[in-house]
């Protein structure tokens, strides 16, 4: 990256894999917000490896209280900051994994959204609770095979397609709420940056490709997060108080295919009966995709 | 008597409406809380003072479950903010993760409970089962006789809980109906008398960008034992510190409702009845009664649960024949209240060689009334002469209904 690339405010040393999707989610989050900025961070892999006593990574205020509680917690910190005076110059942004943001910690996000608390939530998006081994998560693709969905004789993985959880945080009036990857860390940062300097509750969904979940090489991470969007199965745009403002085009959509088979957590697609039918619904998924955000 | 200047003082108020008030005067910055059945009155209170603009500095946030209301705490806290909440039984419960979380950042949050039963069956009325499962959350337990106690251990839980040498969260636990509920005349805390009693909150470590700290570590083996240990350093170094700020808050208001621990005519009991919260009224009208007779009865009052006063406990109790415990909860399976268990547990290893017996009362808001004191206490008596027959029971079940 160039000389005017922003500075970011997490330290190397952790102890996530090589090639850990989180480390960069937290690390282009922090490029777009900025030093003057409160980090609250739910329980997930980024949590555990960046905070082993007495060693942290974060060069910025950085709080962990539980794996369900972030968007309760971020709230707390927006209120506390304006009731000594001090929210003009800070920001407050939450980092949170698909699990906690989608499953578990809905409730206490939803309520942070609807009374409107002025902080940015961003979600690293792996598809799976990588934290405890790989299970399903309400983000986890339809298919893909994880510990709690594994692929077997009579199951090709996960039976459901992924939550539309952008569509639920619009749906609480939020100002602002993008869709971003680690793959593209420019868009990224330029999203987290606006989003944190918009008023209100901001939302940012970041895909996050997880190497050992996922089952590709630590060198692929950024190359497994663009191929998913150049297939369309990760659309990129931008909605601004509920209208959508910006997309990213897509000028020759690659077939999934390419996208599934470098991953070990759809391999079963490749090799069982019924995989190719299996393979074109997930197709079919790109296919609209590219109709509905209007990708090409 | 009451002194003439001190009754002009008084008003008749509602017990939530007079806690309300006492949060209101120790300043908060944030507030957040869930409305239940019965603490309702005490936010409620709140939010009206919110409304009329009378707390400054102060943001509520009217949270989406009692879950969120004290994740919401944990943020403020760890950014230097003085924090309230309120609440009881389900709602209480549904804090429990985050209770630990709370005490485990050593974060000085203050909270009311307004004890009540817990379900299933549900069930409203008042007894301290709630707490009772909140007690190895590392959270400093208040109980208090009264509303005016309620009113008064507000500004002291923040005294003890902010000093920066425990830093530990804590509950003022009173009896839900009872005293949230009840009319009595009580003195309002003066906004000047509790800013001098009050100082302002000045933690050593917030979350601050000049000067970037990691709160809520990972913790591995090597470490985490550490932080344990030094939890439980801190709720030791609390023991004398309820003690002195009981004290410190009686020269300046004028009131003390005891420390640890409070005998009511203890020195020469050869019976003595402890107990926790409102309770301990009615026992001491009955100890009333049996002290007109020339009998030796006395009371100890337990006003601190967490830290537990063992030491404080043993000397009140220790020339006593016999000891009866009133529980208002039970840890099933062991058919015993908690005050109990651990009254015996801290004579075992001292010279204390007195019968302890005890009973579980109350539940779900039976009323115990001064007969039930006096059964219980002429029960205790053939203990004295014939030893220990039932360690621990219930009172007065209802043969028809089992
Ligand atoms: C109440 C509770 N239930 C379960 C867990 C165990 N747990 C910790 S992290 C985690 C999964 C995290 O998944 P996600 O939020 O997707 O983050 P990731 O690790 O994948 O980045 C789980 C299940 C917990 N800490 N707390
Ligand atoms: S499992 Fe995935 S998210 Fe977790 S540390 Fe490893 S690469 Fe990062």
């Amino acid at each position: 990256m160039s000389k005017n690339t922003p500075q970011t405010y997490i330290t190397s040393g952790h102890s996530g894999c090589a090639g850990c999707c989180d480390a960069f989610a937290a690390k282009f989050a922090l490029m777009g917000a900025g030093p003057n900025t409160i980090v609250v961070n739910p329980t997930g892999c980024l949590e555990v490896m960046s905070t082993p006593f007495p060693y942290s990574s974060w060069q910025v205020p950085w709080i962990h209280s539980l794996f369900e509680n972030a968007g309760a917690v971020a709230s707390g910190v927006e209120a506390a900051l304006k009731a000594l005076g001090k929210k003009d110059d800070i920001k407050v942004i939450s980092i949170g994994g698909d699990g906690s943001t989608m499953d578990i910690g809905l409730g206490a996000l939803s309520g942070a959204f609807e009374r409107g608390h002025d902080f940015t939530y961003v979600c690293m998006d792996n598809e799976a609770y990588m934290n405890t081994g790989v299970q399903r998560s309400s983000g986890t693709p339809f298919d893909a095979s994880t510990t709690t969905t594994p692929a077997g004789k009579v199951s090709f993985g996960n039976p459901r397609p992924k939550k539309n959880m952008p569509a639920i945080m619009v749906a609480h009036g939020s100002p602002y709420v993008a869709t971003t990857s680690i793959g593209f860390p420019r868009d990224m940062i330029r999203k987290v940056k606006k989003a944190t300097e918009i008023v209100g509750p901001t939302y940012i969904h970041s895909h996050a490709p997880c190497p050992t979940g996922w089952g590709f090489d630590t060198s692929k991470t950024l190359e497994i997060a663009k191929l998913a969007v150049e297939t369309c199965l990760w659309p990129m745009y931008e909605m601004e108080n509920g209208e959508i403002t910006q997309v990213r085009k897509v000028k020759d959509p690659r077939p999934v295919e390419e996208y599934l088979r470098a991953q070990k957590r759809f391999k079963h697609l490749f090799t069982m009966e019924g995989g190719e039918e299996e393979i074109k619904k997930i197709q079919a998924t790109a296919d609209w995709n590219i109709k509905h955000f209007g990708l090409q | 008597m009451i002194d003439p200047t001190y009754r002009k003082k008084m008003v008749v108020v509602e017990g939530s409406y007079a806690v309300a008030h006492s949060a209101k005067v120790c300043r908060p910055n944030v507030i957040s809380a869930y409305p239940i059945t019965p603490q309702t009155h005490i936010v409620e209170n709140l939010s009206q003072f919110m409304a009329d603009g009378e707390i400054p500095n102060c943001e509520y946030i009217n949270v989406e479950a009692e879950f969120s209301a004290i994740s919401a705490l944990i943020g403020a806290s760890a950014v230097g903010a003085r924090t309230y909440s309120a609440t009881t039984s389900q709602g209480l419960l549904l804090m429990h993760e985050a209770l630990f979380n709370t005490s485990g950042m050593r974060l000085p949050v203050v909270m009311t409970v307004a004890n009540r039963a817990v379900s299933a069956p549900i069930n409203i009325w008042n007894d301290h089962q709630d707490a009772i499962a909140q007690r190895d959350t590392g959270w400093i337990q208040l109980y208090v006789e009264d509303v005016q106690e309620a009113c008064d251990t507000l500004p002291q839980l923040y005294k003890i809980a902010e000093d920066n040498d425990i830093m530990v969260p804590g509950m003022v636990c009173m009896d839900g109906f009872i005293l949230s509920h009840v009319y009595e005349p009580v003195i309002l805390l003066e906004q000047d008398l509790t800013d001098n009693f009050l100082p302002t909150f000045q933690p050593e470590d917030i979350l601050d960008p000049e000067d970037p700290k990691t709160f809520g570590a990972f913790a591995a083996p090597d470490t985490y034992e550490e932080f344990r240990y030094l939890h439980e350093q801190a709720m030791q170094k609390a023991l004398p510190k309820i003690e002195s700020v009981a004290k410190e808050f009686e020269e300046i208001f004028g009131r003390y409702h005891g420390g640890l621990v409070d005998g009511y005519m203890l020195d020469d009991a050869e019976i003595v009845i402890m107990s926790m919260g409102s309770i301990l009224g009615t026992i001491k009208d009955v100890v009333d009664e049996y002290r007109a007779r020339g009998e030796k009865v006395g009371v100890l009052k337990v006003r601190s649960f967490r830290p537990f006063p063992k030491e404080q406990i043993r000397e009140a109790i220790k020339n006593a024949h016999v000891v009866v415990i009133l529980d208002k909860n039970i840890s099933i399976g062991t058919n015993e209240g908690a005050l109990f268990t651990e009254t015996k547990s801290c004579l075992y290893n001292s010279k204390i060689r007195i019968p302890v017996v005890g009973y579980t009362v109350g539940h779900g808001g039976r009323d115990i009334r001064v007969e039930d004191i006096a059964k219980i206490i002429e029960e205790t008596k053939k203990v004295i002469k014939s030893g220990i027959e039932v360690e621990s029971q219930f009172l007065s079940l209802k043969e028809e209904l089992l």
